[in-house]
C-alpha cells in the first residue's frame, strides 16, 4: 500500500432531472488512496455529501469489473478517462496526481438525455440492437455449436466485434455523437458468422436505419471512437458495416428483397 | 437518405474531384515547359469534339454541388446530434486535418469560385484578360500532345495569361492560391484515405497504407499546384522571357 494520498478538486455536473438546467459544482475531497478505483472515490464523495446533508451524485455502475458497460462519465473530456482500454470502473486513482482538478461530465449526445447528474439514458443503443442485432432461431432448436465449421480467423474477428460492452463511449467521444462503432460491432459479430448470414442484408439495412432514426450523427472517419473504446473495437468494423450496407442496398434496389 | 448513403456520396464525389485535381495539376505543370505546351494543350481542351468540354464541366459541377450539399447536410445533422458539448475537450487520435474538413472545404469553395472567375471567365483583372486575348502563334515545338502540326496557328496565350495572373503586381493572388493549396493538402490528407473507409474498402493494414498514400498524394498536389504561382510570382519560369503581357501585340497579329 502506498502511504501517500491524494487531495483533489472535483468539478461535477449536477442536474436534478432531464428538463432541469444543470451546472458544474466544485467539491474538495481529501485523503484518497491511489489504490482506490475512480468509482470508489465517487462513493467517498457521496458519503461526504450525505454527511453534509447534500444529495449524492447519481452515476451509473454495476459490475465494477469492466464487463457490463454500465459505468459511464466523461473524465477530463474523455469517456472512461484517459487510460486506453479501460472502463471508468477499472480506472484507478493512481492515474491522477495530488492536487489535480478533475472535471466529470455525463456522456453528451442528443439521443442520450441526462436523467440525473451523470446518469444518461442509453436505451437508443438497445433499440438499435432490437432492430436487427440478433439471429432468428426457434427456442430449443439450436444446432450443436461444433456442427457448423467456422474458420479460426473469422471466429476470432467475430469475437473481437462481440467484445463490445455497449457502454456508449464511442458516441460520447465522437464530436458528431455517431453510434457507428457500436452499431458496426453489433452488426458485424453476426454478419461474419454462418448463423448470422441468412439475415445479413436485412440486418444491415434495419440497424443503420435505427441508428439514424435515433438521431445519432454521422461518422467522419476521425477515429476518436476506436481510441476511446474500453475494449478496443476497431474502425475496421465500421468499414465492414459500410460495405455490408452498400451491398444490401444494391441488392434491395435491384431485387426488391432483403 | 441514410447516413451511410450520404457518406457514399461524399466518397464518390470526393473521388471524382481528386481524379480531376490530379489531372489538372499534371496539365498545369506544362507552365514549366515551352509556351507551346500550355497553349496547344489549352487550345485542344477548348476545342474538344462532341461538346466534351461541357460534358466534363457539367459533370464536375454536379460532383462539386453534390459534395457540398451533402457535406452541409452531414454537418447540420452532426451538430444536431451533439447539442451540448463538453466543458473540457480532449483529442485522442484524430488528426488536425480530419477535424477541420468542413472549414478547409468551405475555403476551398471560395477558392474554386475565384479561380473560375480568374482564369476561366477571366473577369477579375484586365491585364489577365488582355494577356489571354493577345493571341500567340504556336511555334511548332514538339510536344507530347503533338502541337507540331499546329505550327503558325494563332491561339489564346494561356501561358502568358497565367504568368501575368501570378506576376508580382498581383502578388496577393499568388499568395491566396498558395494558401488555398495548403488547405487542399489538409483536406485531401484526410479525404483520400477516408473515402475508402466510407466505401467499406479499408482495414487496419490498408488504413496505414492509405493514410500514407493520401499524405504523399496530398503533398505532391500541393507542390505541383503551389509551385506555379510561387515561381511565376518570382518571375522565374523557365520561359519567362516569352511571357507576353498583352500590351505589345505580337507581330503575327499586326501583320496578318
Ligand atoms: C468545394 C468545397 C468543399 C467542401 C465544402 C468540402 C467539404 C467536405 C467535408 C465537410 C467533408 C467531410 C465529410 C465527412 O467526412 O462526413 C469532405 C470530405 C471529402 N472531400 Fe471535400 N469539400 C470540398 C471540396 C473538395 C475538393 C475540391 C475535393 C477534391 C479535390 C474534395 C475531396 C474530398 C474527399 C476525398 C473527402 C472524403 C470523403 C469521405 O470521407 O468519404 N473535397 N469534404
Ligand atoms: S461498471 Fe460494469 S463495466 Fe464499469
Amino acid at each position: 500500500m502506498s502511504a501517500k494520498t491524494l487531495n483533489l478538486t472535483l468539478r461535477v455536473w449536477r442536474q436534478k432531472k432531464p428538463e432541469a438546467a444543470g451546472q458544474f459544482v466544485t467539491y474538495k475531497i481529501d485523503k484518497i488512496s491511489p489504490d482506490s478505483s475512480f468509482l470508489e472515490m465517487m462513493d467517498l464523495l457521496n458519503e461526504q455529501l450525505i454527511e453534509q446533508g447534500d444529495e449524492p451524485v447519481a452515476f451509473d455502475h454495476d459490475c465494477r469489473e469492466g464487463i457490463c458497460g454500465m459505468c459511464s462519465m466523461t473524465i477530463n473530456g474523455v469517456p472512461h478517462g484517459k487510460n486506453r482500454l479501460q472502463t471508468t470502473c477499472q480506472l484507478h486513482m493512481r492515474s491522477f496526481s495530488d492536487g489535480d482538478t478533475i472535471t466529470i461530465e455525463p456522456f453528451r449526445a442528443k439521443p442520450f438525455p441526462v436523467m440525473r447528474d451523470l446518469v444518461v439514458d442509453r436505451t437508443p443503443l438497445d433499440s438499435i440492437i432490437q432492430s436487427g442485432g440478433y439471429i432468428t432461431q426457434r427456442v430449443g432448436s439450436a444446432e450443436d455449436a461444433n456442427a457448423v465449421p467456422i474458420s479460426k480467423t473469422i471466429a476470432d474477428k467475430a469475437m473481437d466485434a462481440a467484445a463490445c460492452i455497449g457502454c456508449g463511449a464511442c458516441v460520447a467521444v465522437c464530436p458528431n455523437a455517431s453510434a457507428m462503432l457500436f452499431t458496426s460491432a453489433k452488426m458485424s459479430q453476426l454478419n461474419m458468422l454462418p448463423q448470422g448470414k441468412p439475415e445479413k442484408d436485412r440486418r444491415a439495412l434495419h440497424m443503420v436505419q435505427a441508428m439514424d432514426d435515433n438521431g445519432f450523427g454521422n461518422c467522419t472517419n476521425i477515429g476518436e471512437c476506436e481510441a476511446a473504446c474500453p475494449v478496443g473495437i476497431s474502425l475496421d468494423f465500421i468499414a465492414m458495416m459500410n460495405r455490408d450496407y452498400a451491398v444490401a442496398k444494391v441488392k434491395k434496389i435491384f431485387s426488391g428483397a432483403a | 437518405m441514410t447516413s451511410l448513403g450520404k457518406k457514399y456520396i461524399m466518397a464518390v464525389t470526393g473521388l471524382i474531384l481528386v481524379g480531376f485535381v490530379i489531372g489538372h495539376m499534371l496539365g498545369n505543370l506544362q507552365m514549366f515547359l515551352h509556351p507551346d505546351w500550355m497553349n496547344a494543350y489549352a487550345y485542344k481542351l477548348q476545342n474538344l469534339p462532341y461538346g466534351l468540354l461541357w460534358i466534363v464541366r457539367l459533370g464536375l459541377l454536379a460532383a462539386v454541388v453534390a459534395h457540398i450539399v451533402t457535406a452541409v447536410l452531414l454537418v447540420l445533422e452532426n451538430k444536431r446530434a451533439r447539442p451540448q458539448g463538453y466543458s473540457v475537450n480532449a483529442t485522442l487520435q484524430a488528426s488536425f486535418a480530419s477535424k477541420t474538413m468542413r472549414y478547409t472545404g468551405l475555403i476551398l469553395i471560395a477558392f474554386i469560385v475565384f479561380h473560375i472567375l480568374h482564369f476561366t471567365v477571366r473577369a477579375t483583372h484586365a491585364d489577365v484578360t488582355a494577356a489571354y486575348y493577345a493571341l500567340t502563334p504556336i511555334a511548332g515545338v514538339a510536344t507530347m500532345h503533338g502541337s507540331a502540326d499546329m505550327a503558325g496557328k494563332l491561339v489564346p496565350d494561356v501561358f502568358s495569361m497565367v504568368a501575368v495572373g501570378f506576376s508580382a503586381q498581383f502578388w496577393y493572388v499568388s499568395v491566396f492560391y498558395i494558401i488555398a493549396m495548403a488547405l487542399l493538402f489538409l483536406h485531401l490528407s484526410h479525404g483520400i484515405s477516408s473515402m475508402f473507409q466510407s466505401l467499406g474498402l479499408r482495414n487496419k493494414t490498408w488504413r496505414l497504407r492509405l493514410d500514407r498514400a493520401a499524405l504523399i498524394i496530398a503533398i505532391a498536389l500541393f507542390i505541383g499546384f503551389a509551385s506555379i504561382p510561387a515561381v511565376s510570382l518570382l518571375g522565374l519560369l523557365p520561359y519567362q522571357e516569352m511571357v507576353n503581357t498583352g500590351v505589345t501585340v505580337p507581330t503575327a497579329l499586326t501583320q496578318p
